[in-house]
């Protein structure tokens, strides 16, 4: 068999191999959307990211000075929780961003329902939380700080004020694109307004405010970290400031660990919340 | 425009009839209803056919009431007792189906009634299911209760088996014709299906451009004879369409 031949066996098997092809995609489609992960599988990420970490550390490959190892900053954290003064500054921090989280909240629903369902709302409310949209909270510090000092009073304001904002857009456009079909069956069945709201606009705009709400909950612990780094003595920002003057990365590392875990419980309540209070929508899936 | 809320009488009682003088509506300066003069005899099922845009729903929304801020003239007189079915269900997503085939009724035993309307559909046992999880055909069959629970004089329907498969619609006919003789209301069916029309109603109309060109009793009883007398009705009523029936 010369060359010339093996060059040509391998073009007829391109080619028998292309001939095949279209057969067996019509005896079985392919799989364009990959499939479902089993339960736990979005830990796979995370997880070998902390192996790596450890790993790196253990051979020397990252210093302490630079970044602490998983298994110390555990070790730390734990000193720190049976020491009493983690669970301290879990407190002061929680309590922050719950009491801004609770009182934006409950600002922008308010303002929401008044410019969503009234035109006189709508007229002197919109505009105004529109220009509070496009200044950044963290341009409001100088001010507020002149305002309000540097203490408490201040930070929970402004964690309020970024708050606000989400929860306000997406509730007032949920109020605001109510189904003109549902009006008219309101109308038809010779609804009240005040049964209209209760029956039919506060529920259809329930699924506008959990966006609003899940958005409020990012935004508050975005708020939050930055406004700890400002005058504390108190507070999980305060202990991480600290640990960088004496460049003590693992609690640093507790610190950053214990936001993610905020955040993510937060964030998880939400949903589970969302997900109770609109499990009607659970039927369109299934 | 002006945001003209026009002459609507709602009467009550036994005697509340349906009876309209001059109705006209117009979209935009362009005349979508045209003088209609029209009036139902007690119990009287109707049916109103037309090709798309010749105003049926238009008219059905003015006797509904649905229509202010639409320009026009004329007086309607209608029951105040009366119930909308829209083409699509229009069930509300977040009530079950019995707070939806209940929805606005407010009476003591709205409950009992509405499980009572929901058994007529035979809907019996999904009362506290979510509409969500219902098919189309009973979606439908809980809008059906709904606008049938508060016991209507007057029954206004768009189209309502527009969305339902040929089997489904044959079944909903039933449904509705036994239902309604049980009640009794004065009804306005909007369709465009002619056989529909002749099945079910005491009388048809045409509608062509805003304007009735034909007002038909059927006078026949039911079930329909299968004889010339439905077919001689189904080939007038296709004339007036301007449909010449080739088979
Ligand atoms: N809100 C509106 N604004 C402007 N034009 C309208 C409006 N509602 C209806 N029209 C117009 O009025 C005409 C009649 O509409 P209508 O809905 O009564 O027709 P129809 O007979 O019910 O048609 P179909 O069988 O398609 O439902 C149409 O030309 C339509 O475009
Ligand atoms: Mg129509």
């Amino acid at each position: 068999m010369t060359l010339f031949d093996h060059a040509l066996d391998a073009q007829a098997l391109i080619g028998s191999r292309a001939r095949e092809a279209p057969a067996r995609a019509a005896a079985r489609p392919p799989r364009l959307a990959p499939g479902k992960l089993p339960p736990g599988a979005i830990l796979f990420g995370p997880l070998a990211l902390v192996a790596i970490w450890e790993l790196a550390s253990a051979v020397g490959w990252l210093s302490p000075r630079f970044l602490a190892a998983p298994s110390t900053a555990i070790v730390t954290g734990y000193e720190l929780l049976v020491g009493g003064t983690l669970a301290d500054h879990f407190l002061a921090s929680a309590f922050r961003a719950y009491l801004g989280l609770g009182i934006g909240v409950a600002l922008g629903l308010a303002l929401a329902l008044a410019a969503g369902l009234s035109r006189i709302g709508e007229a002197s409310i919109d505009g105004l939380v529109q220009i509070k949209r496009a200044i950044p909270t963290l341009a409001l510090i100088p001010l507020a700080i002149l305002w309000l000092g540097i203490g408490e009073a201040m930070k929970i304001a402004l964690i309020a004020t970024s708050v606000l904002v989400p929860v306000y857009i997406n509730t007032h456009a949920a109020l605001r694109g109510i189904d003109i079909r549902h009006v008219e069956l309101a109308r038809s069945v010779g609804l009240s307004r005040a049964d209209f709201l209760r029956e039919v606009a506060l529920p259809g705009a329930l699924p506008g405010f959990f966006t609003g709400l899940r958005l409020a909950v990012t935004t508050c612990w975005t708020a939050l970290v930055v406004l700890e780094q400002i005058n504390t003595s108190e507070g999980i920002g305060y202990l991480m400031n600290r640990a960088r003057d004496y460049g003590q990365t693992d609690i640093i590392v507790v610190g950053l660990a214990i936001y993610a875990i905020l955040g993510l419980a937060s964030d998880f309540a939400v949903r589970s919340w969302e997900r109770r209070t609109l499990s009607y929508r659970k039927a369109l899936a299934s | 425009m002006t945001a003209a809320i026009h002459p609507f009488r709602q009467s009550t009682g036994a005697d509340a009839a349906v009876r309209l003088r001059g109705v006209s509506r117009r979209f935009s300066g362009r005349t979508v209803l045209g003088e209609v003069s029209l009036d139902f005899a007690p119990g009287e099922f109707v049916a109103l056919i037309g090709k798309s845009g010749s105003g049926k729903s238009t008219l059905l929304r003015a006797l509904a009431g649905l229509d202010d801020g639409v320009e026009g003239e004329g007086t309607i007189e209608v029951p105040a007792d009366r119930s909308v079915l829209f083409q699509d269900s229009r069930l509300l997503p977040w009530k079950t189906v019995l707070q939806n085939a209940v929805f606005g009724l407010r009476l003591p035993d709205a409950d009992r009634r509405g499980r009572a309307a929901l058994a007529d559909v035979g809907l019996s046992g999904r009362e506290d299911a979510w509409p969500n999880a219902l098919s189309g055909g009973e979606q439908q069959r809980v809008a059906l209760a709904r606008s049938l629970v508060r016991q209507p004089r007057l029954l206004l329907a768009d189209e309502p088996f527009g969305a339902l498969d040929a089997l489904t619609r044959i079944r909903m006919h039933e449904l509705v014709f036994r239902l309604i003789g049980q009640h009794g209301p004065m009804v306005l069916l909007v369709t465009h299906d002619v056989d529909e029309a002749i099945k079910l109603a005491d009388r048809v109309l045409v509608m062509e451009d805003g304007r009735i060109v034909l007002d038909r009793q059927v006078g026949l009883p039911h079930p329909r004879p299968r004889d010339g007398r439905v077919d001689a009705l189904r080939a007038d009523l296709l004339a007036a369409l301007g449909v010449v029936d080739a088979v």
